[in-house]
């Protein structure tokens, strides 16, 4: 909100001369940040004219005009042709009116020199200046034309009040009083501690004119509230024999400019500047186009409304209506209607002053995407005593600069409200600011915000007295036990019952009232108490695992990226996600800020491909790239709305639960992608390209980290090349790999994948429940496409949910018992089909070589003609060793036939001859 | 050389022809190996031979030739027993003395050639050292995740634990148990990406990406213990443009901390060591009323420009980029907990109270390294995580 410290000074006499960074200094202590100040309208040299003659020039392609100006009353008796000639490209003034010109010498703002020149053949002393000139709003249609009483030669700068500082000040929506002159004023008036006038003070010469505020007047347009919910007070008071084209004096329209509200008509800027005083919104009706007494009601089924801004609205029940026998006329507190509209010939006017229900406007506004300068107060709350001063500030003001009469007393329509009392134990401030203020500092404080305030002696009232007290016990034995409240009744305390002013609505609990109290004290004056440690456990293990996961990956030379979350419609086609792929159906924004990217990732590989292109593009060819971070995935049945729960007592355990099941599943995910070189190529010699290999081992990475050992078999599944995928799980315990079913003549012991992805296992086969956890590997070349990457690009992603859980499940690592005994070493090159997967082969010759076996190694890998069609040699060193002893030769021999026989039997391996 | 060698070759073969066979006579006289003028002579030939041994194969010529088994010395040795019993020793030791020399010679040189040979070869094996070689592609955690691994670090030195929550989330933990009433205009200071309808049907789903990571204040207080002390470091959405300063996902980071008889002086010196340890001590901080519907009082942090200590301020200084002169930099927004917060979470608020903080941690990035256009922290390119490495 901008305001002209002019218009402060009004009602908050600060001592002069005032430093425009001290003031802003303390309205920002009181709450009111002060985000810019702008001196304003320092122009010398303004002088009020009178046109005595005008030349119109024809010969130019636009009208331009040779006027004579009178700047004294000597002048007005001489010759016009030996006055001031200026030169003028406006229209819309007239020989005899009084227009503000600028002399030769001036500098106008933005630097604009004026000095007497030639020009359009004439020679020009000056300028008549329109609004957009002078700074003042952003108004070029005309000259100004003063009121015909402006003093003729006077300094026009001093006349209408331009010089001025204007503050922009960010109101938080709590402080809804602050939105006016009237609120700031107060603060600042607070703030350097001198005597504030209220503008809604009522004046005597308004009383005057009215009568009491609230004295009815049965000449008065008559109205009456429909529905209590919606409003709580509605005045109207009427103005009759207006001059609709009386202009707007000067120093209101130039206030109005200030605080960024554009002139429009002396009856619309009267109740603007109203406004912007007092901070309740006004509304003027043409009392000839109004029909039948007016009401106050909801919308019914089916209505509608031509507002202000030409749009037929239609009505929403809820929608707070102004109307009358036609039916609607305004939408309370939000925008007047077309038809009722005053306009340039509207005399008679009826002025709405209303109090209408916060929340019923901010629904309203928010429904139809209508926030006005009026709904913008009204949301944050406006006193309701002001209708009935505002009205009558505005009849006293249209009728003094307007002409017309207006009719005594009001249409006064309320629904009795109960003013809130708080109670608060006066020490209360005391013991939130850590500060020992005092009862008298505390009273003086909330008696300084406009507050009455009575004491007594009393017990110490609760500061949560909207708590739900059947709640609470309901609460209590479910989601959270409430802490019993220490022993010992406390014993009576000063308390002190706070009624807080009518402008203060958001002022409701003790806790409220203990801000006003510390931050006029002063949040600088609040003392530092350094932090008592309290014993904390420090990271989780799934927290410790993924900073471990993360570095490790890092630290094998990829790179760490966040990629945006929201995801593309096409990304599953894209990915070429089977139909009833579990990564298709997706969380759905409401309102997504792209029509484009509806939906939130259900996978973080499209980030990441993106992001991997991105730096391709940008010449880096060889680059991998991980992130870490949520993905989201409708559960399957959901209900997918969460309830709203109470908020004056805790949850219980049901309403939490029904919450958690409204959710999608959100499991933490680690992807990354390989392109070109894995290692680079250079003096050393060639280069190793980035391969699927490199994708899988970059998840056994993560999964060591955990203490984890991944399992791996051959999966097909989108986005991986179907012959270049792997499955990635883990076993129960990470030293009893699967075992997989045999193969048979040397044929690919692997099945299709059954429909959840996971690979048919004879039973009996396997004892124990697999963690499935992700899959890595080379991308489909579709794929690959589809994203513009280079060929043979490589992907892997996995759960760290799921990695995390088993680590946790998997308990504490066992410390290793050393042997020093010697090593005895084997190696053995066995021949199986070539399909036969290595992780079958290690995992029997694991098992057949029991436990003095230490390690098996695959140290090469052979096909050749000479092995025949469809065969492949895998060389391994097995070594082994025993805690207790040297081993003999024939001891690691039999263990080694041992392993080459379960070989033999689980996947048709022999020895190479 | 090559002549010194041959010299030396030379003068080993007339050693040999002028060598006596050993006899029985008895004339020490007779023995005229053993005189001290042969002795010596043999002497001086092998350490002439020594010193002129140009090379390790050079010298183990000379050491064949002088103190091999037919070197004259050697040879003399094996003549003392044609001397009579009571000239043995004193033949003997002079000998040996003389033996002992050329030994000795020997020694010298052959550690002097070996120095100068293992000299000349590790020369020659020099590479160039400044040749790069780097083969691994060069890896780096984000630095964004990195500051809030920093920041977190921070409270949990504190004795703070941290706690995460989800990121979509119902609209009860994001607004209402934090005190945003429906239609207050407070939720509309943070403008909210609403999770749509999973069966597709309109209206209201009750669930929002996350605006804030305050929700997990929230399920902090429902399911830990008191006295509670979280930090909870997110990801967060907001439905803005993006821009050099905003982005439509970013991270915070939040504390709380709810016990008995905490007061503003608490949350003032928490805000007070969090600015110490990551800016380094000495630097005053400011708190200036603000509204939080979840912290009643609420303030805004501002500490005064770690890079111009407010110098900037002074007329005619250097203006400052970071603070944009001003002198203080905002930094989080804070509070004491609203006890309708606690009382959401079935808290007693008559018992206790508590504070709370938040910040960007972006931002908190940008200002301490000076980084101009939060889009880079979410474009992926691998320079902007580079620069940072593994640790900021
Ligand atoms: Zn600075």
């Amino acid at each position: 909100m901008r305001v002209p410290l002019s218009w402060l000074r009004e009602y908050a006499p600060i001592p002069e001369p005032a430093d425009h960074a001290d003031i802003a200094r303390r309205l920002t202590a009181a709450g009111l940040e002060v985000e810019s100040h702008e001196p304003v309208g320092d122009i010398d040299g303004l002088v009020i004219a009178q046109v005595q003659a005008i030349e119109e020039l024809a010969e130019f392609k636009k009208p331009i005009r040779y006027c004579r100006v009178a700047t004294s009353e000597a002048d007005l008796a001489a010759d016009p042709q030996s006055l001031r000639g200026v030169i003028c490209g406006a229209t819309n003034f007239a020989v005899g009116d009084r227009v503000v010109l600028v002399l030769p010498g001036s500098v106008l703002p933005g630097g604009f020199e004026i000095a007497a020149r030639k020009t359009y053949g004439r020679v020009s002393e000056g300028m008549i200046c329109a609004p957009d000139e002078l700074g003042v709003g952003e108004d070029h249609a005309g000259i100004i034309v003063l009121a015909p009483d402006a003093p003729l030669g006077a300094d026009f700068t001093a006349y209408a009040g331009l010089r001025d500082e204007v503050f922009e000040i960010a109101v938080t929506p709590d402080r809804g009083y602050a939105v006016s002159i009237r609120g700031v004023a107060r603060e600042l008036a607070t703030a350097y501690g001198v005597a504030f006038s209220d503008p809604a003070d009522p004046e005597p010469a308004d009383l005057a004119l009215l009568g009491s505020l609230t004295e009815e007047g049965p000449d008065v347009y008559p109205a009456s509230i429909g529905d209590p919910g919606a409003c709580d007070r509605f005045v109207l008071r009427e103005v009759r024999g207006f001059s609709p084209s009386a202009p707007t004096p000067a120093w209101m329209w130039v206030r109005l400019a200030r605080c960024g509200v554009r002139s429009v008509s002396l009856a619309v800027d009267v109740t603007n500047y109203l406004m912007l005083e007092l901070g309740q919104p006004l509304h003027a009706f043409d009392r000839r186009k109004l029909t039948g007494p007016i009401v106050v009601r909801r919308a019914a089924a089916g209505e509608t409304l031509e507002t202000l801004d030409h749009v037929v609205r239609t009505l929403h029940p809820d929608d707070i209506l102004i109307t009358d026998s036609s039916g609607p006329i305004s939408m309370a507190g939000t925008m007047g209607g077309l038809a009722t509209e005053i306009d340039d010939a509207s005399a008679d006017l009826v002025i709405e002053g209303a109090h209408f229900s916060d929340v019923g406007t901010a629904k309203m506004a928010r429904r139809h995407r209508l926030h006005s300068e009026a709904s913008y107060r009204f949301e944050r709350g406006v006193d309701r005593e002001l209708p009935l001063i505002a009205t009558a500030r505005a009849v006293s003001l249209l009728a003094s600069l307007g002409g017309g009469a207006v009719v005594p007393g009001c249409t006064h329509a309320q629904v009795p409200v109960e003013p809130v009392t708080i109670s608060m134990a006066a020490g209360y401030p005391d013991a939130v600011a850590g500060v020992a203020y005092g009862r008298d500092t505390v009273i003086r404080r909330l008696e300084e915000i406009g507050a009455s305030v009575t004491q007594e002696v009393a017990a110490a009232p609760t500061i949560a007295p909207w708590r739900d007290q059947a709640g609470r016990t309901e609460g209590a034995g479910a989601a959270r036990a409430v802490p019993a409240k220490p022993e010992g009744q406390p014993g009576p305390v000063a308390v002190l019952h706070v009624t807080p002013p009518s402008w203060r609505p958001d002022l409701t609990d003790p806790a409220d009232l203990a801000e006003e109290v510390i931050r006029l004290e002063g949040y600088e004056e609040l003392p530092v108490r350094m932090p008592r440690a309290p014993a904390g456990r420090g990271l989780t293990a799934a927290q410790k695992l993924l900073r471990s996961a993360s570095r490790t990956l890092a630290e094998s030379g990829i790179v760490e990226v966040h990629t945006d979350p929201f995801a593309p419609v096409r990304d599953a086609d894209s990915l070429g996600l089977a139909a009833d792929d579990e990564r298709r159906p997706a969380v759905r924004i409401a309102n997504p800020l792209s029509e484009d990217e509806p939906f939130l990732r259900t996978t973080l590989l499209p980030g990441l491909l993106r992001a991997l292109a991105r730096n391709v593009g940008r010449g880096f060819p060889d680059v991998a790239l991980y992130e870490s971070g949520l993905v989201f995935r409708p559960r399957p049945g959901a209900l997918g709305r969460a309830p709203i729960l109470a908020t004056d007592r805790g949850p219980t355990a049901p309403e939490l639960a029904s919450l958690a099941a409204a959710l999608p599943d959100q499991p933490q995910h680690i992807g990354a992608v390989f392109a070109g070189d894995r290692e680079l190529p250079g003096w050393w010699g060639p280069g190793q390209a980035a391969t699927w290999a490199d994708a899988i081992e970059a998840a056994r990475a993560v999964a060591r980290a955990a203490h984890l050992q991944l399992q791996v078999r051959a999966a097909a599944r989108m986005p991986w090349h179907p012959g270049r995928c792997a499955e990635l799980y883990l076993c129960p315990r990470a030293d009893d790999p699967p075992v997989d079913p045999p193969a048979k003549g040397g044929a690919a012991p692997l099945s299709p994948p059954g429909p959840d992805g996971t690979k048919p296992v004879p039973s009996g086969m396997r004892t124990t429940a697999e963690v499935h956890v992700g899959h890595a590997g080379e991308l489909h070349p579709r794929v690959i496409a589809a994203y513009g990457l280079p060929a043979r690009a490589c992907a892997m992603e996995l759960s760290f949910t799921a990695l995390a859980e088993a680590a946790q499940a998997a308990g504490k690592v066992a410390g290793p018992t050393l042997s020093s005994y010697p090593v005895a070493t084997q190696d053995v090159a066995l021949v199986v089909g070539a399909a036969v997967p290595a992780a079958s082969v290690e995992a029997a010759l694991v098992t057949g070589a029991g436990d003095l076996l230490e390690e098996v190694r695959l140290f090469d890998v052979y096909t050749g003609a000479q092995l025949g069609e469809d065969r492949k040699s895998l060389a391994y060193t097995l070594r082994f060793r025993a805690p207790d002893r040297t081993l003999t030769a024939a001891e690691a021999s039999a263990a080694r036939d041992a392993a080459v026989a379960e070989a033999g039997r689980r996947v048709g391996a022999v020895l190479r001859g | 050389m090559r002549t010194l060698a041959g010299s030396v070759r030379a003068h080993w073969k007339q050693a040999i022809r002028t060598m006596s066979a050993p006899n029985k006579n008895y004339d020490p006289v007779e023995v005229t190996a053993l005189s001290p003028e042969e002795i010596e002579r043999a002497l001086e030939a092998a350490l002439g031979a020594i010193a002129a041994a140009g090379s390790l194969d050079e010298l183990k010529a000379a050491r064949l030739a002088h103190s091999g088994d037919r070197a004259p010395l050697t040879l003399a040795r094996a003549e003392i027993g044609a001397l009579p019993p009571q000239a043995r020793a004193e033949a003997g030791k002079r000998v040996g003395a003389v033996q002992g020399q050329v030994k000795a010679a020997i020694g010298r040189r052959q550690a002097a050639l070996e120095k100068e040979r293992d000299e000349r070869v590790l020369i020659a094996e020099a590479v160039d050292v400044t040749l790069p070689a780097a083969r691994q592609v060069q890896g780096a955690r984000h630095p964004v995740s990195l500051s809030a691994e920093l920041l977190s670090d921070v409270f949990v030195a504190m004795g703070y634990e941290v706690a995460e929550g989800p990121e979509v989330e119902a609209e009860w933990y994001n607004f209402d148990a934090l005190n945003f009433p429906p239609d207050h205009p407070a939720r509309e200071m943070q403008d909210t990406l609403f999770i749509a309808r999973q069966d597709g049907l309109p209206g209201s789903s009750g669930i929002v990406a996350r605006t804030h990571t305050s929700p997990v204040q929230i399920r902090s207080l429902l399911t830990r213990p008191l006295p509670l002390y979280v930090v909870s470091p997110g990801r967060v959405y907001r439905n803005e443009a993006s821009d050099a300063t905003h982005l439509a996902a970013f991270y915070q980071i939040e504390g709380l901390a709810v016990d008995e008889g905490l007061t503003m002086a608490d949350l003032r010196g928490a805000i007070q060591a969090f600015v110490d340890v990551l800016f380094g001590a000495g630097l005053r901080t400011r708190l200036r009323p603000d509204y939080f519907p979840f912290t009643e009082p609420s303030a805004d942090v501002s500490m005064e420009c770690h890079v111009c200590r407010g110098a900037s301020v002074k007329p005619g200084a250097d203006p400052c980029r970071t603070c944009r002169s001003m002198g203080w930099i905002e930094l989080a927004g804070c509070g004491m907990v609203n006890p309708r917060v606690l009382v959401a979470c079935g808290i007693d608020p008559d018992r206790y109270s508590g504070f709370a903080f938040g910040l960007g941690v972006e931002r908190a990035l940008m200002l301490a390294h000076g980084i101009g256009d939060i889009k880079d922290t979410t474009d992926g390119d691998v320079r902007f995580s580079r620069a940072f490495g593994m640790e900021l």
